[in-house]
């Protein structure tokens, strides 16, 4: 499948990455190429397979619901690139 | 004093505790060469005060015999595992100064264990790449080059700064991770020893996470003993990873027995490639003799999904890079790119300015892969070939104890070489991503050297947490390899 300049600028929207229009015919010819690699798996017959989606067989954890950790709020702040307060800071969002 | 630097972990080990030398003396020597190496770019921050002041805590250990399992010997760690208090950036703008309030798991085990930090090392950003190059700090170099040439080669990726540490005889030891073949294709490139243990022995937590059903945490080195002895400090179970695995860690030292009769070492003739340079394919036939002669049964077996595992794997990996890197996003942490207009505008002036185009293809990819209308075709469909790749394997080791195969197609390539198209650096992880797929521990140790005098490697596979049958046929093909080949020290 190829990936024309409409898909590129769309699949960038959804993953939040903001491209330049001189970007875009070189991510869809790479994005393109790669899909191209990857479609070689139409020549496998998976009808009656079940998907993998854990290389090693367990049992989820269970833990018990309490409190182990937190009150470390400078902890959580210390790194970010804005903050007000005990809050992160971002633009507005709401109007 | 002969040069510290150029003791093995286990050679080091035993010195320090026989007081041969101080931590502090074999920390400094280790510092001072780390310091004389710039020119490699494998540390991306050196952090020599930590190492003294820990060095300083295990002479007092030494002293009072207290001594640790890995007590006093400096180590480097890949810039992936959140170090406390130190900067830790994937290699990636987007993190900018990111310095950690916690430790990762397998690094707070080698620090209990009396290991000295000695730095921070390059990796491809976000571990994406098999050459090291697409680092916010520049590519590192390899210590090795071609004989009577100056041209400079890659180290392997994505764990290059480690590889090429190790081999330039920067730390006794590496931590590192193998998503792909991260661990094994740099240890190729670089003539060291690489240990991707089973998914779920390693801890993953306080590791930035690439692909998390396939990333783990291993060692590189330049002994299989070392790699032995690393693998253990590593491992064991961790209540705050929940795919860690609660079985015990054995004794991986103790299984390098030398004595691998009546082994079953399976070959899977999947495993040529066209292109593969003769002296590979003969590397491999060398490595069957070897194992033979000790006493190995050489099973003919076959993999007959290997050619689907790294199509595969290029929807795996984007698929679940592009939902764990979603959290970058100029909020809680890293580097922010302020703008006039609202959050979304904030968000992708923040991932555009912050991720390298080999990471921004690779979250488009896993976007695209996951979109709606795509996510029956593409991941799911890689689900089920991951599925069929699984049962190769299980098939495969019911007439076989372990797998033998070379490491990677080539031996190191120059630096820029492999960068106009991506997929075919993505081809370097051909014998390596199979495992990862398949949770399966697997390892590479250098066997010989290719006419222009670099590296080459073979690799094992064994079956879900067979590390120690791994590493005790290695310590065989060490042992009859006699690989004592080193760089030329033209950095220096």
């Amino acid at each position: 499948m190829s990936v024309d300049e409409a898909t590129v600028r769309r699949i960038a929207s959804l993953a939040r990455i903001g491209v330049e229009e001189d970007q875009i015919p070189g991510f869809a010819r790479e994005l393109s190429q790669i899909l191209a690699f990857v479609e070689q798996l139409d020549g496998v017959d998976t009808s009656d397979v079940t998907p993998l989606t854990s290389a090693v067989e367990s049992q989820i954890k269970r833990r018990e619901d309490v409190v182990s950790d937190g009150q470390k709020s400078a902890d959580v702040l210390a790194n970010a690139p804005a903050r007000d307060d005990d809050y992160f800071a971002v633009p507005k969002v709401v109007e | 004093m002969s040069d510290l630097t150029q003791l093995s972990l286990a050679d080091a080990r035993q010195a320090l505790r026989d007081k041969e030398f101080t931590a502090v003396e074999l920390t400094q020597a280790h510092i001072a060469h780390m310091e004389a190496s710039r020119e490699l770019n494998a540390v991306v921050l050196e952090t020599p005060e930590r190492a003294l002041e820990m060095a300083k805590a295990s002479d007092k250990r030494l002293q009072s015999g207290s001594a640790g399992a890995l007590e006093g010997l400096p180590i480097g760690v890949k810039d992936l595992f959140c170090t406390r208090g130190f900067r830790t950036t994937a290699c990636s703008n987007i993190l900018g100064d990111f310095t950690p309030p916690y430790e990762s798991t397998v690094t707070q085990q080698l620090w209990d264990a009396g290991a000295v930090m000695l730095g921070k090392l390059n990796n491809d950003e976000f571990a994406m790449g098999s050459s090291n190059e697409t680092s916010r700090f520049g590519a590192t170099l390899n210590p090795w080059r071609a004989k009577g040439s100056d041209e400079n080669l890659v180290p392997g990726g994505s764990s290059g700064g480690s590889s090429s540490a190790v081999a330039a005889n920067i730390g006794v030891a590496a931590t590192a991770t193998d998503t792909g073949g991260s661990i094994r294709q740099p240890a190729a490139f670089t003539g060291t020893v690489g240990v991707k243990p089973t998914y779920g022995r390693c801890s993953r937590w306080g590791i930035v996470a690439f692909a998390s059903s396939l990333d783990q945490a291993g060692p590189i080195t330049r002994t299989v003993r070392d790699a032995a002895i690393m693998t253990g400090a590593m491992a064991g179970h961790d209540a705050k990873d929940t795919t860690s695995v609660n079985q015990p860690v054995p004794d991986y030292e103790a299984a390098l027995t030398g004595d691998i009769r009546g082994l079953r070492i399976g070959i899977p003739k999947e495993y040529r490639v066209e292109g593969m340079p003769s002296e590979i394919e003969t590397l491999w036939q060398q490595g069957m003799d070897w194992l033979r002669q000790a006493g190995a049964e050489i099973v003919d077996v076959s993999l007959p999904h290997t050619k689907y595992a790294l199509p595969a794997y290029y929807i795996i990996a984007p698929a679940e890079a592009s939902s764990n890197l979603a959290r970058y996003d100029g909020v809680r942490y890293g580097a922010r790119v302020a703008t006039d207009g609202d959050i979304t505008s904030m968000y992708e002036a923040t991932r555009a300015a912050g991720f390298g185009d080999e990471v921004k293809r690779r979250v488009m990819i896993g976007t695209y892969v996951l979109s709606a209308g795509y996510y029956d075709a593409y991941y799911m469909k890689a689900l089920k070939v991951r599925r069929l790749i699984a049962n190769d394997f299980a098939s495969a080791f019911e007439k076989c104890d372990v797998l033998l195969t070379p490491t990677t197609p080539s031996a190191a390539f120059p630096i820029g070489s492999n960068q106009d198209d991506p997929l075919t650096m993505y081809l370097n992880d051909v014998f390596t991503v199979t495992a990862n797929l398949a949770g399966l521990p697997a390892m590479s140790l250098p066997a010989g050297l290719d006419a222009k005098g670099l590296p080459l490697s073979l690799q094992l596979i064994g079956p879900a947490f067979g590390e120690k049958t791994l590493l005790k046929t290695a310590h065989v093909v060490e042992t009859a390899a006699q690989f004592t080949a080193q760089p030329n020290n033209w950095w220096k």
